[in-house]
This record gives C-alpha cells, structure tokens and sequence, in this order.
C-alpha cells in the first residue's frame, strides 16, 4: 500500500465526515415527518389495544375517532387541569417533574360491548430500555378491561413477551383495589394462584422486565389514586 | 472503472466466494464471529430472520463502497473509515425502516444498532474488501451473510420449537396435540446458554463431517 500525506490524511478524513453528515442529515430530515406520522398511528393503535380493539395501519385513524371519545389531563390531586392536549403529553418528561406539576393524561372510551372505559398511559424501565402501555378500567374506576404493553429493546422471546396477547390478556379483570385501598397489578414468578384478583404470571426467562413492569403499573396508576377514588360507581 | 474486467461475473471464482462462507469458511462455526448476536436474537425466528436479512446487506453493500475505494483509503485511518461507512448504512437502513417499515424497525429495534458491532462486517472489511475489486467484495459480503443468518436460523428454529413450542410464531405443537401427552416446553432453551450451546453441537457436527477443520496438535 502507498504512504499518503498528512495532508492527504486530514482532507480526506474531513471529505469523508461532511459527506457522510450531510447525506445522514439530509436523510433525517426528508424521512421525519413519515417516522412522526407512524408513531402517532402507533400510539393510537395502542390505546385500542388497550380496549382490546385490534386495527391495522390504515384503519386505526378511523377506529380511534370511533372509540376514543374525550381526553382530558389531570393534576396529581385527581382535578382536571385545562388547556393542555392529552395526547400530546410526553409521559417520561411529566415523570422527571415534580409531583404536583404533572400532567395525568386520560382518554375515554366506548368499546362496543357500550361499557364506559377510561385509558390511562404507563412507563416504566424494563431490562434494556423504556417499556410503556395502556391499561383501560371499567367504569368502577377498579376492574381492569384490558392493557397493552410494548418496549423498546427487551430480549425477544424473554422481557419482549410482555407485548404479546398472552400476556396482556391475563390482566383483564383483575382488580386495583381492595376494600377502597390502591393495591395496583403485580407478576408473581412461577405463576399466580387462579383466584388471585391483583397478580398474573410473571415471564421466564424476563423477571427483571416483569418485575419493572410490576413497578411501571404501581408508580403510574398510584398517582390517579384521587381521581379513581372519587370517580369510582 | 473496472470495465476491462476479463473474467465472467459469475465465474466459478467468484462463486465459491460465495459458497466457501456457507460452509467450509463459516463466519460462525468456523471463524467464530458475530457470536454474540447469534446469541442474543435467536430466540425466536423471526427476529433471527429479519437480523440475518439486514446483516446480509449491510455487509454486502458496506464491502462493495470500501472495495470500490480502497485504493484512495490512507491505510493508517482505514479502521475508521470501515467504521464509518458500516455506520452510516446501518443509520440509514434504520432510518428507512422507521419510516416504511416501522413494524419491522420495532421488531428489530436495538438489533439493528448492534449490527455496528458485528464483528463480521469489520472482519470482511479488512480481511477482503481492502485487498480486492468491488464485484467479488460484494458477492464475498452476501456470502458471509448468508453463512451468518444459516447458521442463526437453524438455531433459532431449535430454540423457538424446544423453548416455545412454536415456528415463526404460530404454535405448531399445541397444534399436534403433545402437550396433552405432558410434554412441557423447555424453558432451559430460550435462556442464552442454550444458543451457545445449540452453535457448540452445530460445530461439532460439522467438524466430525469435515476433518480437514480440525486444528493439528
């Protein structure tokens, strides 16, 4: 191989960098407003989800004008705070706010079966990154109707089996509370008992990404307390 | 550039480029190399498919641009000039995945980073790319990452059948009915030293095949 210049070393490294830069940036740029538009298609696929209505890419935007029909936000103290657009509250930065200056999303629903369901947003950490859902509650404010999980890098087959319907489907009708008193959701390893009305199976094989799912649905759901409280029949 | 090229582009050197990683030249089995993605996304088969597609181009196509400029890269910055490009087309397929194929970018999700970091792609840059035309880079490319996502999809398909009881997702042997008889997954399976070992019995079956890679004492 041929020496080459310093010079020649130092042009071609800085040819290289802006190259590279501009063609990433460029590609940035033009593709971003696709990548927005799925993931709010994304989020709202969720939330049906959640309420157990399934949609694919094209229906979902028609599907969520159908079923979710109010959103409101809340404040810690369970009072509707006004002005402020549910869906476009980030939950991972209400939750480095202090507690009384955060947001409290909540989405209201009819599935078809005519029940009145509320959706409440969750996020948490798994293993290797943020895992988030939706749990919607039946309209005693304790049953729960129906949850959906997804994350971001949680190992295939262990931690990501949190988004699959097996799993999900175990936390329709459990229950909140206990005789008035916020208890939340849990994953119990080896498996829970039949008639156990707060936990599900915890995953083999994922017990650091159940366990922060566990965590994820108390810290989240825990600050609705009020709200769920007083609006509970 | 290389148009005076005599030789045919499918010649039978150039084929066996593409051949020898499949077998004989293995980037896993043989090399052992990319070990630690073919651990971590053979669970299940699909992501073990998808892995072994994206990784396929990546190498490919990341040999083609460095052969093609090979002879201008100064040879103390090549490292990072390899870097540089196998980056850069890993941004960009996962940038043109979330925005055309967004169930797949979230399918894949931190896979397609750590594809960066597969030591194949370095190795074949280095190891071919630096030295020959771009032709037989690229098909050198498809060959090793045809002969990486093989060996991923054979395990993945073990791993998922034994730990899950499923292939591709659907449950095949609820379907036949085993578990009535009391078979009962192996969870042992979907752990990762099950991977290691599932590559472990892939190696020793082909070196009791083929002597000739087994190391003289």
């Amino acid at each position: 191989m041929k020496e080459f210049s310093n010079r020649y070393i130092f042009i071609f490294s800085a040819v290289m960098v802006i190259a590279v830069a501009t063609l990433l940036s460029l590609a940035a740029t033009l593709l971003q407003p696709r990548q927005l538009k799925n993931l709010e298609i994304e989020k709202k696929k969720s939330m049906l989800e959640s309420i157990r209505i399934a949609s694919t890419n094209e229906t979902t935007e028609s599907l969520y004008d159908k079923y979710i029909n109010r959103s409101f936000v809340l404040n810690s103290k369970g009072e509707a705070v006004e002005g402020v657009d549910a869906f476009k509250v980030v939950l991972n930065i209400e939750q480095k706010k202090p507690l009384d200056q955060q947001y409290l999303p909540v989405f209201n629903a009819t599935p078809d079966d005519g029940k009145n369901v509320i959706i409440i947003p969750v996020e948490g950490k798994g293993l290797w990154g943020p895992i988030f859902g939706y749990v919607s509650l039946e309209s005693d404010m304790n049953t729960v109707y129906g949850v959906t999980f997804d994350h971001k890098g949680e190992t295939p087959g262990l931690g990501a089996e949190i988004n699959t319907s097996e799993f999900e489907g175990m936390f329709s009708g459990k229950k909140l509370f206990e005789e008035g008193k916020f208890v939340s959701l849990g994953v119990i390893k080896g498996g829970a008992k039949p008639d156990d009305s707060h936990n599900v199976d915890a995953i083999s094989g994922g017990t650091i990404t159940s366990k922060g799912l566990e965590k994820m649905l108390l810290d989240c759901i825990v600050k609705y307390n009020d709200y769920l409280l007083k609006n509970r029949n | 550039m290389s148009t005076r090229e005599k030789e045919p582009l499918f010649s039978a050197k150039n084929l066996k480029l593409f051949t020898t990683p499949l077998g004989r030249d293995n980037p896993i089995t043989v090399q052992v190399l990319g070990i630690c993605s073919a651990l971590a996304v053979t669970v299940k088969l699909e992501p073990a498919i998808v892995m072994a597609l994206s990784v396929t181009i990546v190498t490919a196509v990341s040999n083609l641009v460095i052969a093609a400029m090979r002879k201008s890269i100064p040879d103390r910055i090549r490292i990072i000039v390899q870097l540089v490009v196998i980056a850069t087309m890993v941004i960009l397929v996962d940038q043109f995945l979330k925005a055309f194929a967004f169930d797949v970018s979230k399918q894949l999700s931190v896979f397609v980073g750590l594809i960066i970091t597969n030591c194949i792609l370095m190795g074949r840059l280095e190891a071919f790319a630096m030295a020959n035309k771009p032709w037989p880079s690229f098909i050198d490319g498809l060959g090793n990452g045809a002969g990486y996502g093989f060996i991923l999809i054979v395990v993945a398909f073990f791993r998922e059948l034994l730990g899950s009881g499923t292939i591709y997702g659907y449950p095949v042997l609820a379907k036949l009915g085993i578990y009535t008889s009391g078979y009962e997954n192996n969870g042992m399976m979907i752990l990762p030293p099950m991977a290691l070992i599932s590559v472990g019995v892939i190696i020793w079956i082909q070196r009791s095949r083929d002597r000739s890679l087994i190391e003289k004492k």
